[in-house]
């Protein structure tokens, strides 16, 4: 994969969506196995279009529902072939028993998913309610910030997936990301196409010795033994996820890290934030940097497996840290990427203050004033004696007065 | 008379009711920006649409490469796409100070300067794009036109920007005729815009 040099890429104005399927239509997996659902419908759409007129030779199956997608998409990928898919919100709840099948049959599947609430209210914007109920199902899972950044993401998805024999969930914001017309570079047909190369599954029913896929592991250590290898591989994802992504990076031009980090040379207020919101508590960094401000943000790209390390490391010298959570999991305790992030702290030895903010739920616009409230609320928690410490209760931001009580 | 749009991002606020093709437009001044080495981002607010309802959208523009993705709080340019929603909705809410707006109506920039109570520095340009639409088009969808009166009131994008973007987008789906139609509709917009 290496040798492939820097070629030329169009820059193409698209939305998120268009992004992702010219990185599906690019790799060309031999099925594509889907429901189409918004916001992650023009996805299909237009890849079902690219079926039809027989740009790809991909065989698109047309579920009856999720479950079904995913199913379909296990017996593909089980049979030898690369296998895709593409969900949202409760398309992605609906397929949760098939994620658990899908990784610990060891299947390396690639899937599309375009973050949306979950119902109930029902809601059809963008948040991440409906990954972190997929968080623990043992995909590998990337968020991208950008229609840029979910093109990348897909396509380095599939030599992770392969060599992991992880499934991979490529992430993006619904609508925000999804919908959104930006500009962005799109590689040629032919470095995609030797960038994954050409398949030759490791396990496969359809071809070699005949093999049994998903046998019964009842009794003594089997079943452990198997939850160990999955957990094992997670491990290694970061080191695998981190060299395709370089690979990736050497053909063009664009740099791939776990956490990227900006102003953390010698922040001491800090963000940590995933998905499109990056931007915005970006923007407001910028500004406040011109203002003097020692204020930084860390996004999380890769979120499964956790990079740890790198987030310990990029929080080492702050002075109190902010973890946006686009989730509310009800656990009573902070949120999930807090959680994470907490963790993180405590395993590089880093005490310093902690908030947690839930915020941009169902799409709820992430205006910057409230980038301004958090960094501005960072200067209280700074050693006034108010709380010093990590605080699980999350405030909640953009639904009024009461969500900045301190 | 073009804004002064070097080093800075210009955001743009469209309203109209659904079925008149914001979002188009909003797409299309996106999309010129593209074949001026330019960034930008354009975006509906999605709500439960239907026929006539009142929507936005956004675009961005801007040399630089653009990290914001929240919605346009504080637009630079407002096009109403639709005269009758003004009173309707407060359509410019959070317009600058030094702002444009331009509303495709048959009445006076004077008489809409009146109804908007905008300050005296925002500029208030106006363009019967519906009418221009039905001559040109044959059709009630004042987008095009609007966006060449856009072109010419702020110059956020060029003229001939807008002209071949048109033609590259509308030409995956649409005779030559309704495509000249259009292109026309762009020019005639552009010529006969008024700015009090």
């Amino acid at each position: 994969m290496t040798h492939i040099k820097y070629t030329e890429q169009t820059t193409i104005a698209a939305t998120g969506n268009t992004f992702v399927t010219e990185a599906f239509r690019q790799v060309e997996p031999d099925a594509l196995c889907a429901y189409p659902i918004t916001p992650q419908t023009t996805i299909v759409e237009k890849f079902a279009q690219l079926v039809a007129d027989g740009d790809v030779a991909t065989e698109y199956v047309c579920t009856e529902s999720e479950h079904s997608a995913m199913t379909a998409t296990i017996g593909a990928a089980a049979a030898g072939g690369r296998a895709y898919t593409a969900t949202s919100a409760q398309g992605l709840a609906h397929m949760w028993e098939e994620l658990y099948i899908a990784s610990g049959l060891r299947l390396p599947i690639v899937m599309a998913n375009v973050n949306r609430a979950l119902s109930a209210p029902i809601n059809i914007h963008g948040d991440h309610s409906d990954i972190m109920g997929a968080r623990d199902t043992g995909w590998v899972m990337i968020l991208a910030e950008s229609p840029q950044e979910a093109y990348d993401n897909t396509i380095i998805s599939t030599p992770v997936s392969e060599d992991l024999l992880l499934p991979v969930m490529s992430c993006l914001d619904g609508f925000i990301t999804s919908h959104s017309i930006m500009r962005g570079d799109v590689a040629a047909d032919a470095t995609v196409k030797e960038f994954v190369g050409e398949y030759s599954p490791r396990d496969s029913l359809m071809f070699g010795e005949p093999r049994t896929v998903g046998p019964f592991a009842n009794l003594g250590p089997t079943y452990m033994k198997v939850k160990k290898a999955q957990r094992d591989a997670m491990d290694r994802g970061l080191e695998v996820i981190k060299r395709v992504g370089d690979q990736w990076a050497e053909i063009t031009g664009r740099s791939y890290d776990h956490v990227e980090c900006w102003g953390m040379e010698d922040a001491e207020r800090a963000i940590v934030v995933m998905g499109s919101a990056a931007g915005n508590a970006r923007a407001v960094a910028r500004s406040l940097r011109e203002g003097g401000e020692k204020v930084g943000v860390v996004k999380i790209r890769t979120y499964r497996p956790f990079p740890l390390a790198d987030v310990g490391a990029a929080l080492a010298h702050v002075k109190a840290v902010a973890v946006l959570d686009r989730a509310e999991t009800f656990s009573t305790l902070a949120g999930p990427l807090a959680k994470d992030t907490i963790a993180a702290l405590f395993n590089a030895g880093v005490t310093v203050p902690v908030r947690n903010y839930i915020y941009g739920l169902g799409g709820n616009d992430v205006k910057l004033e409230q980038m301004y409230q958090v960094f501005d609320d960072l200067t209280k928690v700074d050693g006034d004696g108010i709380a010093t410490s990590v605080n699980m209760t999350p405030r909640y931001l953009g639904i009024g007065p009461c969500s900045y009580e301190l | 008379m073009s804004h002064d749009t070097k080093g800075r991002m210009t955001e743009i606020r469209w309203h109209a009711r659904a079925g008149q093709g914001a979002v188009t437009a909003a797409n299309l001044v996106a999309e010129s920006a593209l074949a001026e080495g330019r960034y930008f981002q354009a975006m509906p607010e999605f709500g439960p649409e239907r026929m006539g309802a009142p929507l936005k959208a956004f675009t961005r523009l801007s040399d630089d490469p653009i990290e914001v993705s929240n919605n346009v709080e504080f637009p630079h340019i407002i096009v109403v796409l639709d005269d009758t929603l003004i009173g309707v909705v407060d359509v410019c809410e959070g317009l600058c100070e030094d702002g444009t707006v331009i509303v495709n109506t048959t009445k006076s920039s004077a008489e809409i300067r009146e109804v908007l109570q905008v300050a005296d520095s925002v500029r208030v340009a106006t363009i019967p794009a519906t009418e221009i639409a039905l001559e040109t088009i044959k059709r009630n969808i004042p987008n095009t036109p609007i966006v060449g009166a856009l072109a010419k009131v702020t110059g956020v994008v060029a003229l001939d920007s807008v002209l071949s973007q048109l033609e590259l987008s509308f030409g995956r789906k649409f005779s030559q005729a309704l495509i000249d139609a259009n292109l026309d509709s762009v020019r005639r917009a552009y010529e006969e815009v008024v700015v009090e």
